[in-house]
């Protein structure tokens, strides 16, 4: 006896099951606001990207030509495939001490994988990423960026 | 000759009488049978375009995507332009392939929905050939696709096309016995097995209302044990991507491939059309006794746009549990039909045969 219920519950549990998965897709069917695509080339005016999206890493500056970067390296130490090469050199303060600084902060787009251990681990929130993904270039030397802007310092207050 | 998008009877025996007037009796059968011929062979083509781009739309739909958008408005001259690289993809001899059933073996899947396109009734005298077992006949012819899939899988010499061909013929010989009981069912409520008097019949009321429980519990069966046997997803595991490459036409290419893809989605025409027929009235406008001037607002509707209409939102429901569904183990395929599904039939014939003997039906 039990095992007739069983048989009679296991047809009635699972058409129901089979018609909550129908009702979903469904409704998908109906509601054209759900599609997700994304026609690109034709949105590309209008194309937001999410703000974790990995596009490249960049060094945001403010509106006085100021960065954060202190020059101290971790990023180079950390990336996996030396994408990261920072120049420092060194400036004398008011003080009369001796300070490093960057030169110049090199990144190699072509070689980045996008893990985002620079970001990740960079003490003073220099480094970001961009939401810009288009980076076919025809010549790969244009790959290779310098982050920090000329004639760019570092912000006040960092160290 | 009058001519009347409403009754087509009259249109048809003009163009029997014309030829036989003019010709031996003979040379006349011929004639009509070659018209018929090209006339299904081009409905054949264009429903298989059509249903190629449809289900690609559903299915984009119904995934939160677009579909095809690119070639032509919204696409749809996508399957054309499919199409026309098929015809030019090089057919890539096997090597060890048994070449001359490798050949034939598309070819009878093709047939075998062709045969049964001739005996479905479109509207009325619409119809290639009105036989008395048609029921039967439809159920005969249909299942013989499997020869041609068996062949394929067979002749390819390949593993994964012989597994395919195997579950294929497995599938088949298991849900055969469902369609043929739950059409049985519907053959005992109406009393014949001849097609255009199964469509008369359900002049004031369709054999899913007149029936009402046991037509009910028929109509479930049949569209999923169809489904079953035109090996569409979720029970297209003679073709498992993911398992079997792409099962029994692996090694198929170019138009011969195309030839499969194309008989997939006429079977599913098939299938929805037979549905269509035997529980929604076929071609018969939905007319409620009693109800003159309804009746007549339904009338206006040609019969043929009804038959389309039907046929095309079974089609829809068997895209739409398709595209829902995951893809069943050969296990489950088997206690599905062997644990649930024959039994129920069974029992669901012989309601049914109660009902009509005490008259409990509409």
């Amino acid at each position: 006896m039990k095992s007739v219920i069983e048989y009679f519950k296991g047809i009635y549990n699972g058409i129901k099951s089979l018609l909550v998965g129908m009702s979903v897709t469904g409704g998908y069917f109906i509601k054209p606001g759900t599609t997700l695509t994304q026609q690109y080339p034709d949105n590309r005016d209008t194309l937001v990207m999410f703000e974790r999206f990995k596009g490249e890493v960049v060094m945001p500056h403010n509106e006085k030509n100021e960065h954060k970067c202190t020059g101290c390296g971790i990023c180079e130490i950390n990336c996996p495939n030396g994408t990261i090469e920072v120049i420092s050199a060194t400036e004398v303060t008011e003080e009369g001490k001796k300070k490093r600084i960057i030169d110049k902060h090199i990144y190699h787009l072509g070689m980045c994988t996008f893990c985002g251990l620079c970001v990740k681990t960079c003490p003073s929130q220099a480094l970001a990423f961009s939401q810009e993904f288009e980076h076919a270039v025809f010549d790969r030397t244009k790959l290779t960026k310098v982050l920090n802007q000329p004639g760019s310092k570092l912000m006040k207050g960092v160290e | 000759m009058e001519f009347s998008i409403y009754d087509f009877s009259s249109f048809t025996a003009w163009i029997d009488q014309s030829l036989r007037a003019s010709m031996s009796p003979g040379l006349a059968v011929a004639i009509e049978m070659l018209i018929i011929g090209v006339v299904i062979l081009i409905f054949y083509a264009i429903v298989g375009l059509f249903l190629v781009y449809a289900e690609r739309k559903v299915c984009a739909l119904m995934q939160n995507r677009l579909g095809p958008n690119r070639v032509g408005p919204g696409g749809i001259f996508q399957t054309i332009a499919d199409l026309v690289k098929l015809l030019f993809v090089e057919l890539v001899p096997i090597k060890n392939a048994d070449k001359i059933l490798f050949s034939l073996a598309p070819y009878i899947v093709i047939i075998a929905s062709f045969m049964a396109m001739g005996a479905l009734p479109f509207a009325k005298g619409l119809h290639a050939i009105d036989l008395n077992i048609g029921v039967f006949y439809l159920m005969a012819v249909s299942s013989m696709g499997v020869v041609g899939v068996l062949l394929a899988g067979w002749a390819s010499n390949n593993k994964y096309s012989l597994i395919g061909a195997m579950r294929s013929g497995a599938q088949i010989v298991s849900y055969e016995l469902s369609v043929g009981m739950s059409l049985v069912t519907i053959v005992v409520l109406a009393g014949t097995m001849q097609l255009s008097e199964i469509v008369q019949a359900q002049q004031y009321g369709w054999f899913i209302f007149r029936g009402h429980i046991p037509a009910l519990i028929a109509f479930v069966i049949f569209i999923v044990a169809s489904t079953a046997e035109t090996n569409r997803g979720p029970f297209d595991l003679a073709e498992a991507e993911s398992e079997l490459t792409a099962g029994f036409h692996t090694e198929y290419s170019g138009i011969r491939f195309a030839f499969f893809f194309l008989a997939e989605y006429i079977n599913m025409f098939i299938v929805a059309a037979i549905a269509t027929t035997v529980f929604f009235g076929g071609w018969m406008p939905f007319n409620v006794y009693g109800w003159e001037g309804f009746n007549k607002v339904m009338n206006l509707i040609p019969p043929f746009i009804w038959f389309l209409g039907k046929t095309g939102a079974l089609i829809f429901l068997i895209m739409w549990f398709k595209w829902t569904f995951p893809r069943l183990r050969i296990d489950q395929l088997l206690t599905l039909e062997w644990k649930y599904f024959l039994p129920i039939n069974i029992i669901n014939v012989l309601i049914m045969a109660l009902i009509v003997l005490l008259g409990w039906h509409w």
